[in-house]
């Protein structure tokens, strides 16, 4: 079953950054189309999860082994070890914007009541 | 060991450590809580003169961190670093300078006005953060690091701006600035990913060195470019500045202005020194010239019909941030050509470099003395303020200078510096000195209009009251009305001393490399 997936992502190429593509642009719609609070943070999750996604791409190697010496056994082809460390960190910071943003989500809803962008806009005036 | 070879680290680590010093401090009690964060500000502050010593009177400074050796940027014959590493030269050492100035000017500040408030251990945590962060990113010679720093202080400042949380104001300032400030952070990593995967580095000296040009490249600055601007407050995308700079405390204020330095300066870091050979002599120094001239009069414009203080100042940043856009894009076109250089373009960068010390620090310290009014009369609104100047006489003559000096009245520094600015602009086209102009008396006439507002007229009856800043306070306007009138009273020591190396350590490219990539 893996091998199948494997040689079908083989003989697609570079579609994987097709996907990365399209989330971003997903984010990006749902980011100026949504009016709601909630739906536009998960929007920026999304954004940040497809950016993690492009950088762990680029250190991907067709056949390569975790980049650790002593797991990789037989097989000499290791990934790039290095755009893994970028993403680690760039999760951790995601992750604490993310919980920023829901935190202030719910000071808004308790000044305003409400999580549509129009409706705050309104009631400030 | 010598400690002067290990102050790169230490530029962003005492800000650090005191960041994560505060929850145990923060519980000892007022007095020593107070002189904690002085002691830890002012400690930031000598370490970043120190590292201005030795840069501006010496080579760039160099620290690997984790390595074997702190100067041993090319590990075991490797061709390009592998690891972390800080790289500081005359142009990141005088933006470190005003970084820490501000900031320690806004720590003795707050600590008069934040007095009366709770949640002490949050605010010094965060305001440490911040400096951490603005710091980190003049001293970093990795891009990546240069996302984490910006992070860093993008975080802290989104804490900060929301530090009143019972005002709906200060979260939708905060909330609008982090939506936006995400995108546009995911947008550069973006950028420095597919740099990644194309030149397989993120040390900018070494990007620098095998940078060519094609449409990957082109595209990547452009990304780059963009999210920086923004993060500068350039005009098209400028609506967070005023919010942000309005709502958040008036010591972080203080602090913010010069956070969007630390980006002004990732902007022209990465045009001058990671993609000289795409960005010289063409289209993207005339992208910063038109940027910097909208930003300028657009910004100027929305000014003069503020009522808020700090709103208006909001806006006036990013018209001075437009003089500086201006000034290094004409540097940029002029870079190059020997010839166009000595004419003008050492003259433009030298100009932007001194307006943007200038900038950082009469702008903090007007941030101040709006900061102080609205402690002393509890309103930012400018028609309900009137007589102050009898009640408060420091901030009265604090705010004259400064203003003085951000309308670019002679003798103050504001004066030279546009000065060299419109006489370098004018070699590009005699459009964008008029411009300049422009601004600067639309300027001087809405300073004029919160002096005139603020300050005279009759006493109102609601302010009769009103005393003088605490001692804190004014001691903290104390430290940039003296580093103003120092740059009033010595600009040509100043020009040829820093920023004349400043701009000569910018436009020379091969220099940046040199030191770390070796004799390559």
């Amino acid at each position: 079953m893996t091998d199948s997936i494997v040689s079908a992502l083989d003989t697609l190429g570079n579609s994987a950054y097709v996907v990365v593509a399209l989330l971003i642009l997903m984010a990006l719609y749902t980011m100026l189309t949504q009016k709601n609070l909630i739906k536009i943070c998960v929007s920026i999750a999304i954004l940040g999860s497809s950016v993690n996604m492009f950088l762990v791409l680029l250190g991907y190697r067709d056949g390569g082994e975790i980049p650790i010496y002593f797991l990789q056994g037989e097989n000499q082809a290791m990934v790039l070890p290095t755009p893994q460390c970028l993403t680690l960190t760039a999760i951790v910071i995601a992750l604490a914007t993310t919980a920023l943003m829901l935190s202030l989500i719910i000071l808004l809803h308790k000044h305003y009541g409400t999580l549509d962008i129009d409706e705050i806009r309104r009631l400030r005036g | 060991m010598n400690i002067r070879d290990h102050l790169p680290a230490f530029l962003v680590m005492l800000p650090l450590l005191g960041a994560f010093l505060t929850p145990a401090v923060g519980s000892l009690g007022k007095v020593i809580r107070n002189g904690f964060y002085i002691l830890f500000s002012f400690l930031t502050l000598l370490t970043s003169l120190s590292i201005g010593c030795a840069v501006f009177w010496g080579n760039p400074m160099v620290y690997v961190m984790g390595g074997d050796s702190f100067a041993l940027t090319l590990p075991s014959g490797m061709s390009y670093p592998v690891r972390i590493l800080f790289e500081i030269d005359a142009f990141g050492a005088l933006f470190a300078i005003c970084i820490a100035i501000a900031s320690f000017a806004g720590a003795l500040f707050s600590i008069a006005y934040m007095d009366k408030f709770s949640g002490w251990k949050k605010y010094l945590a965060l305001y440490f953060m911040l400096t951490a962060g603005a710091l980190g990113m003049c001293a970093t010679g990795d891009l990546f690091n240069f996302f984490v720093f910006v992070e860093i202080s993008s975080i802290a400042s989104f804490g900060l701006v929301a530090f009143w949380r019972d005002k709906p104001e200060a979260i939708e300032a905060s909330f609008k600035y982090m939506l936006v400030s995400q995108i546009a952070a995911m947008l550069l990593l973006i950028g420095i990913g597919s740099l990644y995967g194309k030149y397989n580095s993120v040390t900018m000296a070494a990007l620098s060195s095998m940078m060519r040009d094609g449409y990957l490249e082109r595209v990547v600055i452009a990304l780059i470019f963009c999210v920086l601007a923004f993060k500068c407050g350039a005009f098209p995308m400028h609506t967070w500045m005023p919010d942000a700079y309005a709502e958040a405390p008036t010591g972080v204020t203080c602090l913010l202005v010069t956070v969007s330095q630390a980006s002004f300066y990732g902007l022209i870091r990465v045009c001058y020194s990671i993609f000289p050979r795409i960005a010289t002599g063409g289209v993207v120094g005339w992208v910063l010239i038109v940027i910097g001239c909208m930003s300028m009069f657009f910004g100027v414009m929305m000014a003069v019909v503020q009522h808020e203080i700090k709103r208006l100042m909001g806006y006036h940043s990013i018209s001075q941030v437009g003089y500086m856009l201006l000034a290094l894009g004409v540097g940029l076109v002029a870079l190059g050509d020997q010839k166009d250089m000595i004419d003008y373009g050492y003259t433009a960068m030298k100009g932007g470099l001194f307006h943007a010390a200038n900038y950082s620090i009469y702008k903090a310290l007007l941030f101040l003395c709006a900061g102080s009014l609205y402690y002393a009369t509890g309103t930012r609104n400018l028609d309900k303020m009137g007589g102050l100047a009898r009640n408060m006489p420091w901030t009265t003559g604090m705010f004259v200078i400064a203003a003085a000096a951000i309308s670019g009245l002679p003798p103050f520094n504001g004066f030279v510096s546009k000065w060299m600015i419109y006489e370098s602009s004018f070699a590009i086209h005699p459009i964008l000195p008029a411009i300049a102009m422009v601004t600067s008396v639309l300027t001087l006439a809405s300073f004029a209009k919160v002096f005139q507002a603020a300050f005279l007229g009759p006493a109102k009856a609601d302010f009769v009251a009103v005393r003088e800043a605490p001692g804190f306070m004014l001691a903290g306007m104390a430290v940039l009305t003296v580093a103003t009138l120092l740059l009033t009273l010595f600009p040509s020591w100043f020009t040829s001393n820093i920023f004349e190396k400043a701009a000569v350590a910018l436009a020379d490219n091969a220099a940046y490399v040199r030191a770390v990539m070796g004799g390559i």
